[in-house]
Protein backbone atom coordinates (compact mmCIF):
# COMPACT_ATOMS: atom_id res chain seq x y z
CA UNK A 1 0.00 0.00 0.00
CA UNK A 2 1.41 3.20 -0.43
CA UNK A 3 1.00 5.63 2.42
CA UNK A 4 1.45 9.41 2.05
CA UNK A 5 5.29 10.94 3.13
CA UNK A 6 5.82 14.25 3.55
CA UNK A 7 9.33 16.19 4.43
CA UNK A 8 8.44 17.73 7.45
CA UNK A 9 11.77 19.55 7.54
CA UNK A 10 15.09 19.80 5.91
CA UNK A 11 18.44 20.86 7.25
CA UNK A 12 21.48 21.71 5.31
CA UNK A 13 25.14 22.56 6.43
CA UNK A 14 27.52 24.23 3.91
CA UNK A 15 29.31 26.94 3.07
CA UNK A 16 29.50 28.48 6.75
CA UNK A 17 25.71 28.56 6.82
CA UNK A 18 23.37 26.48 8.96
CA UNK A 19 19.75 26.34 7.42
CA UNK A 20 16.90 24.82 8.38
CA UNK A 21 13.34 24.60 6.41
CA UNK A 22 15.27 27.76 4.04
CA UNK A 23 15.97 30.32 6.90
CA UNK A 24 19.32 30.72 7.99
CA UNK A 25 20.03 30.13 11.43
CA UNK A 26 23.60 29.88 11.59
CA UNK A 27 26.71 31.21 10.22
CA UNK A 28 29.89 31.65 10.26
CA UNK A 29 32.87 32.01 8.13
CA UNK A 30 36.20 29.85 9.10
CA UNK A 31 37.80 26.34 8.49
CA UNK A 32 35.30 23.06 9.01
CA UNK A 33 36.68 22.24 12.30
CA UNK A 34 36.17 25.71 13.42
CA UNK A 35 32.28 26.08 12.24
CA UNK A 36 31.08 22.76 13.75
CA UNK A 37 32.65 23.72 17.09
CA UNK A 38 30.79 26.83 16.71
CA UNK A 39 27.53 25.76 15.63
CA UNK A 40 27.71 22.65 18.37
CA UNK A 41 28.09 25.52 20.95
CA UNK A 42 25.10 27.65 19.29
CA UNK A 43 22.72 24.74 20.29
CA UNK A 44 23.82 25.13 24.05
CA UNK A 45 24.13 21.59 24.79
CA UNK A 46 26.40 19.40 27.56
CA UNK A 47 27.23 16.14 25.17
CA UNK A 48 30.52 15.19 25.56
CA UNK A 49 30.87 12.67 23.06
CA UNK A 50 30.29 15.17 20.59
CA UNK A 51 34.09 16.17 21.06
CA UNK A 52 35.48 12.20 20.52
CA UNK A 53 33.65 12.41 16.92
CA UNK A 54 35.28 13.05 13.57
CA UNK A 55 34.52 15.36 11.26
CA UNK A 56 31.73 13.33 9.52
CA UNK A 57 29.91 12.40 12.45
CA UNK A 58 30.32 15.93 14.02
CA UNK A 59 28.44 17.43 10.57
CA UNK A 60 25.80 14.53 10.00
CA UNK A 61 24.94 14.86 14.31
CA UNK A 62 24.66 18.50 14.09
CA UNK A 63 22.29 18.88 10.82
CA UNK A 64 20.38 16.43 12.65
CA UNK A 65 20.18 17.73 15.57
CA UNK A 66 19.52 21.09 13.89
CA UNK A 67 17.17 19.36 11.67
CA UNK A 68 14.99 17.63 14.91
CA UNK A 69 15.13 20.56 17.51
CA UNK A 70 12.24 21.67 18.93
CA UNK A 71 10.08 20.21 15.85
CA UNK A 72 10.36 16.81 15.95
CA UNK A 73 7.77 14.77 18.17
CA UNK A 74 9.62 12.27 19.54
CA UNK A 75 7.12 10.87 21.97
CA UNK A 76 4.77 10.24 18.49
CA UNK A 77 7.64 7.28 17.48
CA UNK A 78 8.75 4.17 19.21
CA UNK A 79 12.27 3.63 19.27
CA UNK A 80 12.12 1.07 16.37
CA UNK A 81 9.81 3.28 14.47
CA UNK A 82 12.71 6.06 13.01
CA UNK A 83 15.37 5.00 10.37
CA UNK A 84 18.17 7.03 9.53
CA UNK A 85 19.14 6.39 5.71
CA UNK A 86 21.91 8.59 4.50
CA UNK A 87 24.73 8.92 1.52
CA UNK A 88 27.79 10.28 0.52
CA UNK A 89 30.61 10.23 -2.23
CA UNK A 90 33.76 10.36 -0.16
CA UNK A 91 33.21 7.95 2.24
CA UNK A 92 35.31 8.16 5.40
CA UNK A 93 38.24 9.32 3.54
CA UNK A 94 39.23 12.39 5.58
CA UNK A 95 39.12 10.15 8.94
CA UNK A 96 40.97 7.24 7.21
CA UNK A 97 43.93 9.94 6.18
CA UNK A 98 43.93 10.83 9.66
CA UNK A 99 44.05 7.09 11.04
CA UNK A 100 46.73 6.39 8.63
CA UNK A 101 48.79 9.32 9.93
CA UNK A 102 48.33 8.38 13.54
CA UNK A 103 49.93 4.75 12.94
CA UNK A 104 53.44 6.21 12.21
CA UNK A 105 53.31 6.65 16.21
CA UNK A 106 50.67 4.68 17.82
CA UNK A 107 47.24 3.36 15.63
CA UNK A 108 44.50 4.90 17.60
CA UNK A 109 41.33 3.04 17.77
CA UNK A 110 39.39 6.43 18.64
CA UNK A 111 40.42 7.39 14.93
CA UNK A 112 40.01 3.93 13.45
CA UNK A 113 36.60 3.61 14.74
CA UNK A 114 35.15 6.43 12.80
CA UNK A 115 37.45 4.91 9.59
CA UNK A 116 33.63 3.59 8.68
CA UNK A 117 31.11 5.92 7.06
CA UNK A 118 27.83 4.65 8.77
CA UNK A 119 29.42 5.45 11.98
CA UNK A 120 27.67 8.81 11.77
CA UNK A 121 24.19 6.89 11.72
CA UNK A 122 25.34 5.56 15.24
CA UNK A 123 26.04 8.70 16.62
CA UNK A 124 22.68 9.88 15.41
CA UNK A 125 20.74 7.10 16.64
CA UNK A 126 22.40 6.99 20.08
CA UNK A 127 21.61 10.72 20.53
CA UNK A 128 17.92 10.09 19.87
CA UNK A 129 17.11 6.38 20.60
CA UNK A 130 16.43 5.48 16.97
CA UNK A 131 16.76 1.47 16.72
CA UNK A 132 14.87 1.34 13.34
CA UNK A 133 16.30 0.42 10.29
CA UNK A 134 19.46 1.90 8.95
CA UNK A 135 21.96 1.78 5.61
CA UNK A 136 24.82 4.16 4.51
CA UNK A 137 25.51 3.97 0.50
CA UNK A 138 28.18 5.19 -1.33
CA UNK A 139 27.55 7.51 -4.59
CA UNK A 140 29.23 9.64 -6.67
CA UNK A 141 26.74 11.88 -6.62
CA UNK A 142 23.23 12.30 -4.54
CA UNK A 143 21.36 9.80 -6.12
CA UNK A 144 17.38 11.05 -4.80
CA UNK A 145 15.68 8.22 -6.98
CA UNK A 146 17.40 5.61 -5.30
CA UNK A 147 17.21 6.87 -1.43
CA UNK A 148 13.44 7.85 -2.01
CA UNK A 149 12.40 4.08 -3.23
CA UNK A 150 14.39 2.94 0.12
CA UNK A 151 12.55 5.92 2.11
CA UNK A 152 8.99 4.73 0.09
CA UNK A 153 9.83 1.05 0.78
CA UNK A 154 9.72 1.14 4.12
CA UNK A 155 7.60 3.61 4.73
CA UNK A 156 4.85 1.86 2.37
CA UNK A 157 5.24 -1.52 4.04
CA UNK A 158 5.07 0.34 7.73
CA UNK A 159 8.61 -1.03 8.83
CA UNK A 160 9.34 2.69 10.21
CA UNK A 161 7.25 5.24 10.46
CA UNK A 162 9.63 7.95 10.33
CA UNK A 163 12.83 8.40 7.97
CA UNK A 164 16.05 11.07 8.53
CA UNK A 165 17.48 10.44 4.85
CA UNK A 166 19.91 12.38 3.08
CA UNK A 167 23.67 13.40 1.86
CA UNK A 168 26.65 13.87 4.51
CA UNK A 169 29.87 14.00 2.84
CA UNK A 170 33.22 15.65 4.27
CA UNK A 171 37.05 15.53 2.84
CA UNK A 172 39.42 17.96 4.69
CA UNK A 173 38.16 21.45 4.17
CA UNK A 174 35.06 20.37 1.34
CA UNK A 175 31.86 19.32 3.33
CA UNK A 176 28.07 19.32 3.05
CA UNK A 177 25.03 17.99 4.37
CA UNK A 178 21.59 18.29 3.77
CA UNK A 179 18.83 15.75 5.70
CA UNK A 180 15.33 15.48 4.72
CA UNK A 181 13.25 14.11 7.61
CA UNK A 182 10.03 12.23 6.16
CA UNK A 183 6.76 11.33 8.27
CA UNK A 184 3.48 10.31 7.24
CA UNK A 185 1.54 13.14 8.86
CA UNK A 186 2.02 16.39 7.07
CA UNK A 187 2.44 19.34 8.79
CA UNK A 188 1.74 23.26 8.32
CA UNK A 189 4.84 23.82 6.13
CA UNK A 190 5.55 20.23 4.98
CA UNK A 191 5.59 19.54 1.48
CA UNK A 192 5.08 16.40 -0.22
CA UNK A 193 8.27 13.83 0.07
CA UNK A 194 9.79 12.80 -3.51
CA UNK A 195 13.10 12.49 -5.46
CA UNK A 196 12.45 15.28 -7.44
CA UNK A 197 11.54 17.42 -4.28
CA UNK A 198 14.91 16.47 -2.79
CA UNK A 199 16.82 17.12 -5.93
CA UNK A 200 15.48 20.91 -5.90
CA UNK A 201 16.15 21.69 -1.90
CA UNK A 202 19.94 19.73 -2.65
CA UNK A 203 20.42 21.96 -5.35
CA UNK A 204 19.36 25.52 -4.06
CA UNK A 205 21.79 24.95 -0.83
CA UNK B 1 9.75 -11.63 1.10
CA UNK B 2 6.32 -12.32 0.55
CA UNK B 3 3.20 -10.73 2.43
CA UNK B 4 -0.21 -12.33 2.51
CA UNK B 5 -1.58 -9.12 2.17
CA UNK B 6 -0.05 -8.31 -0.83
CA UNK B 7 -0.34 -10.99 -3.21
CA UNK B 8 1.58 -8.62 -6.26
CA UNK B 9 4.72 -8.63 -4.46
CA UNK B 10 6.91 -10.93 -6.19
CA UNK B 11 9.19 -13.91 -4.91
CA UNK B 12 13.01 -13.79 -4.84
CA UNK B 13 14.98 -16.70 -6.09
CA UNK B 14 19.06 -16.98 -5.64
CA UNK B 15 19.79 -17.97 -8.85
CA UNK B 16 23.72 -18.80 -8.75
CA UNK B 17 26.33 -17.83 -6.38
CA UNK B 18 30.07 -17.85 -5.93
CA UNK B 19 32.63 -18.27 -2.78
CA UNK B 20 36.11 -16.88 -3.79
CA UNK B 21 38.42 -17.48 -0.28
CA UNK B 22 41.99 -18.74 0.48
CA UNK B 23 39.89 -22.32 0.78
CA UNK B 24 38.90 -22.05 -3.11
CA UNK B 25 37.34 -20.34 -6.88
CA UNK B 26 34.05 -21.86 -6.45
CA UNK B 27 31.51 -22.37 -3.72
CA UNK B 28 31.33 -26.40 -4.44
CA UNK B 29 35.56 -25.91 -3.83
CA UNK B 30 34.51 -23.83 -0.57
CA UNK B 31 32.08 -26.47 0.69
CA UNK B 32 34.33 -29.40 -0.06
CA UNK B 33 36.77 -27.79 2.07
CA UNK B 34 34.65 -26.91 4.99
CA UNK B 35 33.47 -30.70 5.00
CA UNK B 36 36.55 -31.65 5.04
CA UNK B 37 37.09 -29.54 8.04
CA UNK B 38 39.54 -27.65 6.66
CA UNK B 39 40.07 -23.41 7.82
CA UNK B 40 41.94 -21.03 5.37
CA UNK B 41 43.30 -19.28 8.81
CA UNK B 42 47.20 -19.51 9.44
CA UNK B 43 49.81 -18.03 11.14
CA UNK B 44 51.49 -15.46 8.84
CA UNK B 45 54.56 -13.27 9.32
CA UNK B 46 54.30 -9.99 7.09
CA UNK B 47 55.97 -7.22 7.96
CA UNK B 48 54.04 -5.28 5.51
CA UNK B 49 50.83 -6.06 7.05
CA UNK B 50 51.68 -6.33 10.92
CA UNK B 51 55.41 -5.96 12.59
CA UNK B 52 53.81 -8.86 14.87
CA UNK B 53 52.77 -12.30 13.46
CA UNK B 54 49.32 -13.10 13.51
CA UNK B 55 46.28 -15.27 12.35
CA UNK B 56 44.51 -14.93 9.45
CA UNK B 57 42.90 -16.52 6.26
CA UNK B 58 44.62 -14.54 3.19
CA UNK B 59 45.26 -14.80 -0.48
CA UNK B 60 49.04 -16.03 -1.37
CA UNK B 61 50.80 -12.83 -1.97
CA UNK B 62 51.43 -12.49 -5.62
CA UNK B 63 47.86 -14.22 -6.61
CA UNK B 64 46.47 -13.11 -9.82
CA UNK B 65 42.86 -13.61 -9.90
CA UNK B 66 42.02 -11.90 -13.42
CA UNK B 67 44.32 -12.38 -16.34
CA UNK B 68 46.14 -9.49 -17.13
CA UNK B 69 44.79 -6.21 -18.82
CA UNK B 70 44.97 -2.74 -19.57
CA UNK B 71 43.07 -1.88 -16.77
CA UNK B 72 45.34 -2.39 -13.90
CA UNK B 73 42.38 -3.56 -11.55
CA UNK B 74 43.39 -3.98 -7.88
CA UNK B 75 42.85 -6.71 -5.93
CA UNK B 76 39.84 -5.39 -4.47
CA UNK B 77 38.51 -5.26 -7.90
CA UNK B 78 39.84 -8.65 -9.38
CA UNK B 79 38.56 -10.02 -6.87
CA UNK B 80 35.16 -8.57 -7.56
CA UNK B 81 35.36 -9.35 -11.05
CA UNK B 82 36.51 -13.29 -10.87
CA UNK B 83 33.70 -14.13 -8.18
CA UNK B 84 30.90 -12.38 -10.24
CA UNK B 85 32.24 -13.91 -13.53
CA UNK B 86 31.95 -17.18 -12.04
CA UNK B 87 28.72 -16.56 -10.41
CA UNK B 88 27.35 -15.19 -14.00
CA UNK B 89 28.83 -18.17 -15.48
CA UNK B 90 25.86 -20.67 -16.75
CA UNK B 91 23.29 -18.28 -14.57
CA UNK B 92 21.56 -17.78 -17.48
CA UNK B 93 21.02 -13.94 -16.33
CA UNK B 94 21.71 -10.79 -18.64
CA UNK B 95 23.82 -8.18 -17.36
CA UNK B 96 23.24 -5.71 -20.29
CA UNK B 97 19.62 -5.58 -19.27
CA UNK B 98 18.05 -2.69 -18.06
CA UNK B 99 16.36 -4.65 -14.94
CA UNK B 100 19.56 -6.11 -13.67
CA UNK B 101 21.26 -4.30 -10.89
CA UNK B 102 25.10 -4.51 -9.39
CA UNK B 103 25.20 -3.90 -6.44
CA UNK B 104 28.92 -4.25 -4.00
CA UNK B 105 29.41 -4.04 -0.15
CA UNK B 106 32.54 -3.34 0.72
CA UNK B 107 33.96 -1.76 4.17
CA UNK B 108 37.33 -0.33 3.13
CA UNK B 109 37.11 -1.46 -0.73
CA UNK B 110 40.59 0.29 -2.19
CA UNK B 111 42.06 1.58 1.51
CA UNK B 112 45.38 0.28 1.00
CA UNK B 113 46.47 2.74 -1.80
CA UNK B 114 46.70 5.08 1.10
CA UNK B 115 49.40 3.62 2.52
CA UNK B 116 51.77 4.06 -0.19
CA UNK B 117 51.25 7.64 -1.13
CA UNK B 118 50.15 10.63 -0.08
CA UNK B 119 46.44 11.93 -0.57
CA UNK B 120 45.99 13.20 -4.00
CA UNK B 121 42.76 14.59 -5.81
CA UNK B 122 44.08 11.34 -8.50
CA UNK B 123 43.77 9.01 -5.31
CA UNK B 124 41.08 9.84 -4.04
CA UNK B 125 38.88 9.45 -6.92
CA UNK B 126 40.78 5.80 -7.26
CA UNK B 127 40.06 4.98 -3.63
CA UNK B 128 36.65 5.94 -3.94
CA UNK B 129 34.40 2.91 -3.68
CA UNK B 130 32.22 4.35 -6.59
CA UNK B 131 35.16 4.32 -8.80
CA UNK B 132 35.47 0.10 -7.91
CA UNK B 133 31.81 0.01 -8.44
CA UNK B 134 32.02 1.82 -11.96
CA UNK B 135 35.07 -0.03 -13.07
CA UNK B 136 33.63 -3.73 -12.45
CA UNK B 137 30.25 -2.91 -13.78
CA UNK B 138 32.01 -1.30 -17.14
CA UNK B 139 34.14 -4.59 -17.01
CA UNK B 140 30.83 -6.90 -17.27
CA UNK B 141 28.66 -4.49 -19.02
CA UNK B 142 25.97 -3.73 -16.18
CA UNK B 143 23.97 -0.73 -17.91
CA UNK B 144 22.93 1.07 -14.56
CA UNK B 145 24.31 2.96 -11.96
CA UNK B 146 26.13 0.08 -9.18
CA UNK B 147 24.73 0.66 -5.58
CA UNK B 148 27.59 0.23 -3.54
CA UNK B 149 26.63 -0.83 0.19
CA UNK B 150 29.46 0.42 3.13
CA UNK B 151 27.89 -0.27 6.30
CA UNK B 152 30.79 -1.78 8.65
CA UNK B 153 30.41 -5.99 9.02
CA UNK B 154 26.85 -6.14 7.80
CA UNK B 155 27.52 -4.57 4.47
CA UNK B 156 26.95 -8.32 2.71
CA UNK B 157 23.90 -9.00 4.57
CA UNK B 158 22.48 -5.19 4.04
CA UNK B 159 23.68 -5.73 0.26
CA UNK B 160 21.03 -9.00 -0.13
CA UNK B 161 18.59 -6.91 1.80
CA UNK B 162 18.75 -3.93 -0.49
CA UNK B 163 18.58 -6.07 -3.25
CA UNK B 164 15.36 -7.97 -2.29
CA UNK B 165 13.70 -4.79 -1.46
CA UNK B 166 14.55 -3.56 -5.22
CA UNK B 167 13.61 -6.69 -6.80
CA UNK B 168 10.55 -6.51 -4.32
CA UNK B 169 9.01 -3.17 -5.79
CA UNK B 170 9.48 -4.38 -9.02
CA UNK B 171 12.42 -1.13 -9.67
CA UNK B 172 14.81 -4.45 -11.52
CA UNK B 173 14.46 -8.00 -12.08
CA UNK B 174 17.82 -9.56 -11.31
CA UNK B 175 20.46 -8.14 -8.79
CA UNK B 176 24.16 -9.24 -8.94
CA UNK B 177 25.33 -8.49 -5.27
CA UNK B 178 28.99 -8.85 -4.96
CA UNK B 179 31.13 -8.24 -1.86
CA UNK B 180 34.51 -7.95 -0.95
CA UNK B 181 37.59 -6.64 1.37
CA UNK B 182 41.44 -6.68 0.98
CA UNK B 183 43.30 -7.04 4.16
CA UNK B 184 46.08 -4.90 4.25
CA UNK B 185 47.88 -2.87 7.27
CA UNK B 186 46.17 -0.37 7.71
CA UNK B 187 42.64 -2.64 8.74
CA UNK B 188 44.98 -5.27 10.41
CA UNK B 189 46.55 -2.04 12.38
CA UNK B 190 43.01 -0.62 13.60
CA UNK B 191 41.89 -4.40 14.64
CA UNK B 192 45.11 -4.79 16.74
CA UNK B 193 44.44 -1.15 18.15
CA UNK B 194 41.28 -2.52 19.50
CA UNK B 195 42.71 -5.27 21.24
CA UNK B 196 40.16 -7.21 19.47
CA UNK B 197 42.04 -9.83 17.38
CA UNK B 198 42.74 -13.16 18.83
CA UNK B 199 46.48 -14.24 19.48
CA UNK B 200 45.59 -17.96 17.92
CA UNK B 201 42.95 -19.60 15.47
CA UNK B 202 39.64 -17.48 16.81
CA UNK B 203 36.95 -19.83 18.89
CA UNK B 204 33.86 -18.36 18.42
CA UNK B 205 30.86 -19.20 21.14
CA UNK B 206 33.54 -20.76 23.11
CA UNK B 207 34.21 -20.26 27.07
CA UNK B 208 37.61 -19.34 25.58
CA UNK B 209 37.08 -17.26 23.40
CA UNK B 210 39.26 -14.01 23.07
CA UNK B 211 38.88 -12.49 19.45
CA UNK B 212 38.69 -12.71 15.99
CA UNK B 213 40.80 -13.31 12.66
CA UNK B 214 40.50 -11.56 10.10
CA UNK B 215 40.04 -13.16 6.34
CA UNK B 216 40.07 -11.88 2.65
CA UNK B 217 37.96 -13.14 0.71
CA UNK B 218 34.87 -11.95 -2.13
CA UNK B 219 31.19 -13.63 -2.07
CA UNK B 220 28.64 -12.60 -4.83
CA UNK B 221 24.57 -13.88 -4.96
CA UNK B 222 22.47 -13.51 -7.71
CA UNK B 223 18.64 -12.85 -7.20
CA UNK B 224 16.04 -12.63 -9.60
CA UNK B 225 12.20 -12.69 -9.22
CA UNK B 226 12.02 -14.26 -12.77
CA UNK B 227 9.96 -17.23 -12.56
CA UNK B 228 12.26 -19.70 -13.94
CA UNK B 229 14.42 -19.75 -10.93
CA UNK B 230 10.99 -20.81 -8.64
CA UNK B 231 12.27 -24.31 -7.91
CA UNK B 232 15.18 -22.57 -6.43
CA UNK B 233 16.21 -21.08 -2.75
CA UNK B 234 14.38 -17.98 -2.20
CA UNK B 235 15.34 -14.75 -0.25
CA UNK B 236 12.15 -15.07 3.01
CA UNK B 237 13.13 -11.85 4.84
CA UNK B 238 14.93 -9.42 5.72
CA UNK B 239 15.53 -6.75 8.55
CA UNK B 240 18.15 -4.17 9.59
CA UNK B 241 18.47 -2.42 13.04
CA UNK B 242 20.86 -0.13 15.03
CA UNK B 243 21.58 -0.21 19.02
CA UNK B 244 21.54 3.52 19.55
CA UNK B 245 23.92 2.40 22.23
CA UNK B 246 27.47 2.35 21.38
CA UNK B 247 29.71 2.78 18.12
CA UNK B 248 32.33 0.23 18.42
CA UNK B 249 30.34 -2.09 21.47
CA UNK B 250 26.93 -4.24 20.75
CA UNK B 251 24.22 -3.93 22.92
CA UNK B 252 24.28 -5.02 26.03
CA UNK B 253 20.57 -7.19 25.80
CA UNK B 254 20.76 -8.26 22.36
CA UNK B 255 17.53 -6.43 21.75
CA UNK B 256 17.89 -4.88 18.91
CA UNK B 257 19.20 -7.87 16.70
CA UNK B 258 16.40 -9.74 18.29
CA UNK B 259 14.23 -6.60 16.71
CA UNK B 260 15.52 -7.61 13.64
CA UNK B 261 15.48 -11.26 13.74
CA UNK B 262 11.47 -10.70 15.16
CA UNK B 263 10.74 -8.29 11.99
CA UNK B 264 12.67 -11.04 9.23
CA UNK B 265 10.55 -14.02 11.14
CA UNK B 266 7.79 -11.64 10.78
CA UNK B 267 8.44 -10.61 6.65
CA UNK B 268 8.72 -14.33 5.98
CA UNK B 269 6.14 -15.12 7.75
CA UNK B 270 7.80 -17.47 9.86
CA UNK B 271 7.58 -18.85 13.87
CA UNK B 272 10.82 -19.16 15.41
CA UNK B 273 10.20 -22.58 15.03
CA UNK B 274 10.41 -22.86 11.26
CA UNK B 275 14.57 -21.81 11.79
CA UNK B 276 16.07 -25.00 10.91
CA UNK B 277 19.70 -23.13 11.89
CA UNK B 278 21.19 -20.13 12.08
CA UNK B 279 24.27 -18.86 10.62
CA UNK B 280 25.68 -16.54 13.31
CA UNK B 281 28.19 -13.28 12.98
CA UNK B 282 30.21 -15.21 15.72
CA UNK B 283 33.40 -12.74 15.59
CA UNK B 284 34.38 -15.02 18.60
CA UNK B 285 35.27 -11.22 20.34
CA UNK B 286 33.75 -11.90 23.85
CA UNK B 287 31.17 -8.93 23.17
CA UNK B 288 29.94 -9.59 19.86
CA UNK B 289 29.54 -13.47 20.92
CA UNK B 290 27.25 -12.39 24.34
CA UNK B 291 25.25 -10.26 22.55
CA UNK B 292 24.34 -12.89 19.29
CA UNK B 293 23.82 -15.50 22.16
CA UNK B 294 21.24 -12.69 24.00
CA UNK B 295 19.53 -11.68 20.66
CA UNK B 296 19.19 -15.74 19.67
CA UNK B 297 17.37 -16.59 23.58
CA UNK B 298 15.67 -13.27 23.19
CA UNK B 299 14.33 -14.96 19.52
CA UNK B 300 13.33 -18.20 21.12
CA UNK B 301 15.70 -20.13 19.08
CA UNK B 302 18.05 -21.61 21.87
CA UNK B 303 17.49 -24.82 20.51
CA UNK B 304 18.50 -23.91 16.80
CA UNK B 305 21.68 -25.22 15.41
CA UNK B 306 23.95 -22.30 15.43
CA UNK B 307 27.54 -21.96 13.74
CA UNK B 308 29.68 -19.26 12.90
CA UNK B 309 31.90 -19.84 10.18
CA UNK B 310 34.60 -17.67 11.63
CA UNK B 311 37.07 -20.29 12.43
CA UNK B 312 37.23 -21.29 8.35
CA UNK B 313 37.44 -17.83 6.81
CA UNK B 314 38.42 -15.48 9.28
CA UNK B 315 36.26 -12.20 9.72
CA UNK B 316 36.20 -11.23 5.89
CA UNK B 317 34.68 -8.24 6.55
CA UNK B 318 32.14 -6.59 3.52
CA UNK B 319 32.16 -10.22 1.87
CA UNK B 320 31.53 -12.12 5.08
CA UNK B 321 27.67 -11.37 5.03
CA UNK B 322 27.65 -13.24 1.73
CA UNK B 323 30.07 -15.78 1.79
CA UNK B 324 28.38 -17.19 4.82
CA UNK B 325 25.63 -17.41 3.28
CA UNK B 326 26.43 -18.87 0.73
CA UNK B 327 27.69 -22.29 2.68
CA UNK B 328 24.22 -22.48 4.32
CA UNK B 329 22.29 -21.91 0.81
CA UNK B 330 24.40 -25.17 0.05
CA UNK B 331 24.26 -26.67 3.64
CA UNK B 332 20.15 -26.68 2.59
CA UNK B 333 20.76 -28.29 -0.73
CA UNK B 334 23.15 -30.72 1.10
CA UNK B 335 20.98 -31.28 3.74
CA UNK B 336 24.84 -31.24 5.72
CA UNK B 337 24.89 -28.11 8.20
CA UNK B 338 28.85 -26.86 8.69
CA UNK B 339 30.28 -27.08 12.25
CA UNK B 340 31.79 -24.07 14.11
CA UNK B 341 35.58 -24.87 13.88
CA UNK B 342 37.39 -23.44 16.92
CA UNK B 343 34.58 -24.29 18.93
CA UNK B 344 34.79 -26.40 22.22
CA UNK B 345 32.54 -25.78 24.93
CA UNK B 346 29.66 -23.14 25.14
CA UNK B 347 30.30 -19.76 26.63
CA UNK B 348 26.35 -19.48 27.04
CA UNK B 349 24.96 -22.55 26.89
CA UNK B 350 21.37 -22.08 28.08
CA UNK B 351 21.72 -19.58 25.24
CA UNK B 352 22.35 -21.05 21.90
CA UNK B 353 22.83 -24.54 20.46
CA UNK B 354 26.47 -24.31 18.93
CA UNK B 355 27.07 -26.89 16.56
CA UNK B 356 30.12 -28.31 17.57
CA UNK B 357 29.95 -31.29 14.92
CA UNK B 358 28.60 -31.59 11.05
CA UNK B 359 24.51 -32.33 11.15
CA UNK B 360 23.29 -34.19 8.88
CA UNK B 361 19.84 -32.19 8.45
CA UNK B 362 16.82 -31.79 5.54
CA UNK B 363 16.69 -28.56 6.57
CA UNK B 364 14.18 -25.91 4.89
CA UNK B 365 15.04 -22.40 5.49
CA UNK B 366 18.11 -20.65 7.74
CA UNK B 367 18.37 -17.33 9.96
CA UNK B 368 21.54 -15.39 8.75
CA UNK B 369 22.96 -13.00 11.42
CA UNK B 370 25.17 -9.80 11.18
CA UNK B 371 26.32 -7.44 13.57
CA UNK B 372 29.05 -4.08 13.51
CA UNK B 373 30.59 -1.20 14.40
CA UNK B 374 28.21 1.71 14.64
CA UNK B 375 25.80 -0.32 16.72
CA UNK B 376 24.02 -1.80 13.30
CA UNK B 377 22.28 -4.88 12.76
CA UNK B 378 21.11 -7.17 9.97
CA UNK B 379 19.05 -10.46 9.61
CA UNK B 380 17.78 -12.54 6.69
CA UNK B 381 16.36 -15.46 5.95
CA UNK B 382 16.88 -17.94 3.39
CA UNK B 383 14.30 -20.60 2.77
CA UNK B 384 13.10 -23.37 0.33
Amino acid sequence: MLTEKHITGFCSINNGIVAKNGPIIFEQQSDLSGLLLAAYQHLQLAYPKFYKMDNLSKLGWLAAEFLLKDTFHKDTYQPEDTGVILTNANSSLDDDVKYWDSIKDVASPSLFVYTLPNIVIGEICIRNHFKGEQAFYIQPEFDTQFIAQQVDYLLDKNIIQACICGWVDVFEQDYKAILFLVEKEKTATSVVFSAEKMSEIFNKK
Amino acid sequence: MSNINEVNEPEVFVVADNILSPLGKTTAENFAKLRENISGVKQHTDLAISPLPFFASLFDKDEQFVKADEHNYTKFEQLLIASIADALNGSGVDVRDKKTVLIISSTKGNISLLEDEAITDELKERISLSTSAKLVAEHFGFQKQPIVVSNACISGVLGVVTATRLLCSNQYENAVVAGADVISKFIMSGFQSFQALSAGPCKPFDKDHDGLNLGEGAGTIILSTNHKYAQNIKVKGGSVSNDANHISGPSRTGQELANAIKNALQEANFAPTDIDFISAHGTATVYNDEMEANAIAISGLQKAPVNSLKGFYGHTLGAAGLIESIISIQSLKQALIIPTIGFTEAADPEKVNICAAPIRLKANNFLKTASGFGGCNAAVIFGK
